[in-house]
């Protein structure tokens, strides 16, 4: 590490310097008041001292050392790192709308809420369903809103008993995660051999204790079921109603809507497949999606629109039998803004475009990978695909390791371990905005490094090599919690 | 004519055009790309689309432009609107700054050597917000102030083992129904105390108190530690993370966990998000912390290094038994705070609240003196205030408008004909005195 590096590195606490600034403020232009009492202010603050040029450089090249959608292939599975419009954080950064409060009355923000209208009337048609909202700020909350609408439903209905809760087993961990958060009992539900849900399995549990069950459509197998319609019909049948899990939507865009196979809510990640940008982690949008027999219980608020023919006016109303509210506002609307831009830039025929071409890439990474790769379910994929790396740690070079090695290739990790079901999983989804040429050198490299596994495993092993730090050690930092920068070391 | 020519759209976000298409489907020996969707049931196969036709950018643009100018925002009006989202100054360099495509395009840093960037941010975080609150340990960040504090109660139980939620009526009534949303399904009760001198019952897992509080004035929270303590209960703060520039923050005061809208340092109001959660609580806690948290360790060659830790409490890994569902959160918008604090520093902050409180006083003592108007709350306030109205709050905001000023937050739904008024340092001595001016046109 040259000593530039090593300089940039230093915490902002460590740059302080007694007395620089990195920001001027104006001089009061009121007349100065009386302070209160002087047991009511803190005495010290201690917070950086760094003047502007320095954060400025010291955040730039923090940045450099990310790997990102902007700067590299992302075919991180079941997160859709598609590339992120440029106009669509414009759209969300013009004053009209960065510069608005939410408590506004409605009759200040009709235009905001005309934008949330739409996207709304988009998010319904895209689903078949009959209603949405807005109003959850990432998927995970999506999920706890609509299994809490599932659960309201029944104890309306003097079936309040119904508290079990199915999630098939190659489930995302926020599924059981929510499922728990709403108190349900969550029952795992294996997976068959062709990859679909085992049939045999969900009758035994579809018990009258059954509230629902929580489906991703296609699987984080990468998979779409073969049997959906009769999962779908087995729950309803049994009382339950099933819940989608929209967060591999980028498969189905105009070509399949949820709301026909049987689904009764679900919700969508506007941050997967509306191209909002995830920003290391965030912000993102959990739209619902519901039936009209859940349209009641929706999360609050809604916007509905009241006349027509050029003189509709919008209004933030609360459902009649709301679930309540999750935020204090009404949703990331910043978020919002730029899936809008996303859907009007696209279209019709754009976004059908978007699955087309997001399926046909991972098939056809699949099919150049077969040879020198393990691909547990041998059918069609989606538009994501799960290999499995027991070949090469046969070779001693397990999934992460191949991951690692990628990084060293110029590509970020396919996801790891994930699916649980699936032994040294990788699972790759390269979206529709990568070309072919982006496609075969990441299949040159995962070439590469299946031969490195039976010349050199070692390179695997001890990879990354190339980026900013090597391996970290994670158990230390779990066992000695380092968690902010002490003045005196902690 | 469709982009491309012809019957094809060829849109600027996907590479593939129609030659490439038939040449990859070559290669799966495919004729057609209706030939990768045959799981689908074919009687739901290529349903109808009723979404508009594609779009330019330059259309786009514009009709999104006047969508956006028919609202009335903050930069056009004197706005005096706050009650939990403020319009504060946001230094320059944060917008470039957090939208560079490698903070802006990048995911969750599972992959840390790949990730130091965001997560070495993220540390920056952690620590500034853990100094601005008196907290030892806080993480990378919630969905926004409301479900944070709902977390926050839900920890609570969880460390207490009890399930009694007892929160103060001077905390925000929004922040209490999503408290009561979050509460409900898991069993637990949500009790609301007067504020003047809560008493709980035996059992109580933790006292909830907002300070500043919602309607502006601030808490006693070392009598409301006494208060919790006595029971055994966590003392549970939602703080004005703003305000922490001049007031005593809560960990000194005996806070156990503390919470906040982290909007109002670096965060444009964006009409109700995205915003940033804040999340601190005693290092004792740690473990059922939820959320995000980045540690500090060592790589293979023992060099400095950053990554995700405590993971084991998370979703991902611990499924039903998590600590809680949250997975994707508001990680940028923790970076546009980090840089705004970093930015302010020291002195900013500081300065940041000398400017709201000495300008929502010198607000206070002019309205105060308007015939028909009072502030009925006793007490030590910092930006925003509770005032009287002769007339109705929602009648005087439309005529304010036309003034060219936003007005405050109608609360006469909770103390009859009062308004809540937030001022801060992005109004100046003229807008305060066009708003008094404005307001003497309603004095009896």
């Amino acid at each position: 590490m040259t000593a530039r590096q090593e300089d940039f590195r230093r915490l902002l606490m460590e740059r302080s310097v007694p007395g620089r600034v990195g920001a001027i403020l104006p001089t009061p232009d009121v007349p100065l008041q009386k302070l209160p009492d002087e047991s009511l202010l803190r005495k010290d603050l201690d917070m950086p001292e760094v003047p502007e040029p320095e954060v400025v450089r010291y955040f730039t090249n923090l940045s450099q050392l990310n790997f990102s959608i902007d700067t590299h292939f992302y075919p991180l599975g079941s997160c859709t790192m598609k590339y992120n419009p440029k106009v669509n954080d414009e759209v969300a950064f013009l004053p009209g709308f960065a510069g608005i409060h939410p408590l506004q009355p409605d009759y200040q923000v009709q235009g905001a809420l005309k934008l949330m209208s739409l996207v709304q009337d988009y998010l319904v048609e895209i689903t078949g369903m009959a209603a949405s909202s807005l109003a959850p700020l990432a998927g995970a909350q999506g999920e706890l809103c609509g299994i809490l609408m599932i659960q309201k439903r029944h104890q309306e209905r003097g079936e309040g008993h119904r508290l079990k809760m199915l999630v098939p087993d190659s489930a995302h961990g926020t599924n059981p995660a929510s499922a728990a958060m709403a108190g349900f009992r969550v029952v795992s539900i294996p997976t068959d051999g062709r990859g679909n849900c085992d049939l045999e399995a969900l009758k035994k549990e579809a018990t009258p204790d059954l509230a629902g069950m929580m489906i991703t459509l296609p699987s984080t197998l990468g998979l779409f079921d073969q049997g959906i319609v009769e999962v779908c019909r087995v729950i309803h049948e049994a009382g339950g109603l099933v819940y989608a899990d929209g967060a591999n939507m980028n498969a189905l865009l105009g070509q399949v809507k949820m709301g026909d196979l049987g689904f009764d809510v679900m919700h969508l990640n506007l941050h997967k497949t509306f191209s909002t940008p995830h920003g290391g982690g965030g912000p993102g949008a959990g739209p619902v999606c519901v039936q009209p027999v859940l349209q009641p219980y929706l999360p609050a608020p809604v916007v509905e629109r009241r006349g027509a023919d050029g003189r509709e006016t919008y209004t933030l109303v609360t459902p009649e039998k709301t679930i309540g509210k999750v935020a204090a506002s009404h949703g990331n609307f910043g978020v919002l803004a730029r899936a809008y831009t996303y859907i009007r830039t696209l279209g019709d025929a754009g976004l059908r475009q978007v699955s087309e071409n997001a399926v046909l890439n991972a098939n056809y990474l699949l099919e150049r990978l077969r040879k020198r790769y393990h691909f547990p379910f041998d059918r069609r994929c989606m538009h994501e695909v799960v290999l499995s790396a027991d070949w090469q740690k046969e070779k001693g070079v397990r999934g992460l390791d191949a991951a690692k090695r990628l990084l060293d290739y110029g590509f970020h990790a396919p996801t790891m371990y994930f699916p649980l079901t699936v032994a040294e999983a990788l699972l790759i989804e390269p979206t529709e905005t990568e070309s072919k040429e982006t496609l075969d050198l990441f299949v040159e490299a995962m070439n590469a490094i299946d031969r490195e596994a039976g010349e050199a495993p070692e390179l695997a092993q001890g990879a990354p090599h190339t980026t900013p730090v090597r391996r970290l050690d994670e158990a230390r930092a779990a066992r000695r919690p380092d968690l902010r920068w002490q003045r005196d070391g902690g | 004519m469709q982009n491309g020519g012809g019957d094809h759209f060829q849109s600027h976000y996907m590479p593939n055009t129609p030659h490439e298409r038939a040449e990859m489907l070559g290669v799966l020996g495919l004729d057609s790309i209706d030939d990768l969707f045959t799981d689908i049931p074919s009687e739901h196969r290529n349903p109808p689309l009723n979404i508009p036709p594609p779009m330019s950018e330059l259309e786009l643009r514009a009709e999104l432009q006047a969508m956006a100018a028919s609202n009335y925002d903050a930069g056009s009006y004197a706005s005096f609107l706050g009650g939990g989202v403020y319009n504060h100054f946001i230094p320059s360099i944060v917008r470039p700054l957090m939208t560079r495509g490698e903070f802006l395009t990048s995911y969750t840093p599972y992959q840390a050597e790949a990730s130091q960037g965001t997560l070495q941010a993220a540390y920056e975080f952690q620590t500034m917000v853990c100094n601005l609150m008196g907290m030892e340990a806080a993480n990378d960040g919630m969905y926004e102030g409301a479900s944070s504090l709902a977390e926050a109660a839900l920890m609570a139980c969880r460390v207490t083992k009890r399930e009694d939620i007892y929160i103060l009526d001077t905390v925000s009534p929004t922040y209490r129904q999503v408290v009561e949303t979050y509460a409900r399904p898991q069993g637990l009760r949500v009790h609301v105390l007067e504020a003047g001198r809560p008493r709980l019952a035996e059992g109580a897992a933790c006292l909830v108190a907002q300070y500043p509080n919602y309607f502006g004035y601030i808490e006693d929270l070392a009598a409301h530690k006494v208060a919790a303590q006595e029971r055994g209960a966590l003392l549970v703060v939602s703080a004005d993370p703003v305000a922490m520039g001049m007031f005593r923050p809560p960990g000194e005061l005996g806070a156990d966990i503390v919470t906040g809208e982290g909007q109002a340092i670096g965060v444009p109001m964006s009409f109700g998000g995205p915003y940033i959660g804040l999340f601190a609580s005693r290092k004792e806690y740690l473990r059922q912390m939820p959320g995000r948290i980045v540690g500090r360790t060592v790589d293979a060659q023992g060099k400095t290094g950053y990554t995700l830790t405590l993971q084991t409490r998370e979703q991902h890994i611990r499924r039903e038994r998590a600590t809680s569902n949250i997975c994707t959160s508001q990680a940028l918008l923790a970076l546009a705070s980090a840089i705004t604090m970093a930015a302010l520093g020291k002195r900013g902050l500081r300065q940041v609240a000398e400017l709201c409180y000495h300008k929502a006083h010198y607000a206070a003592s002019l309205i105060g003196r308007i015939a028909g108007y009072s502030l009925p709350i006793k007490g030590v306030f910092f930006k925003e205030m509770v005032v009287q109205c002769p007339a109705s709050p929602s009648v005087i905001n439309r005529r304010l408008l036309e003034s060219g000023v936003i007005g405050g937050l109608d609360i006469s739904h909770i103390m009859p004909r009062c308004m809540l008024l937030c001022v801060t340092e992005m109004n100046s001595r003229q807008e305060i005195e066009a708003l008094a001016g404005a307001l003497s046109e309603f004095s009896r």
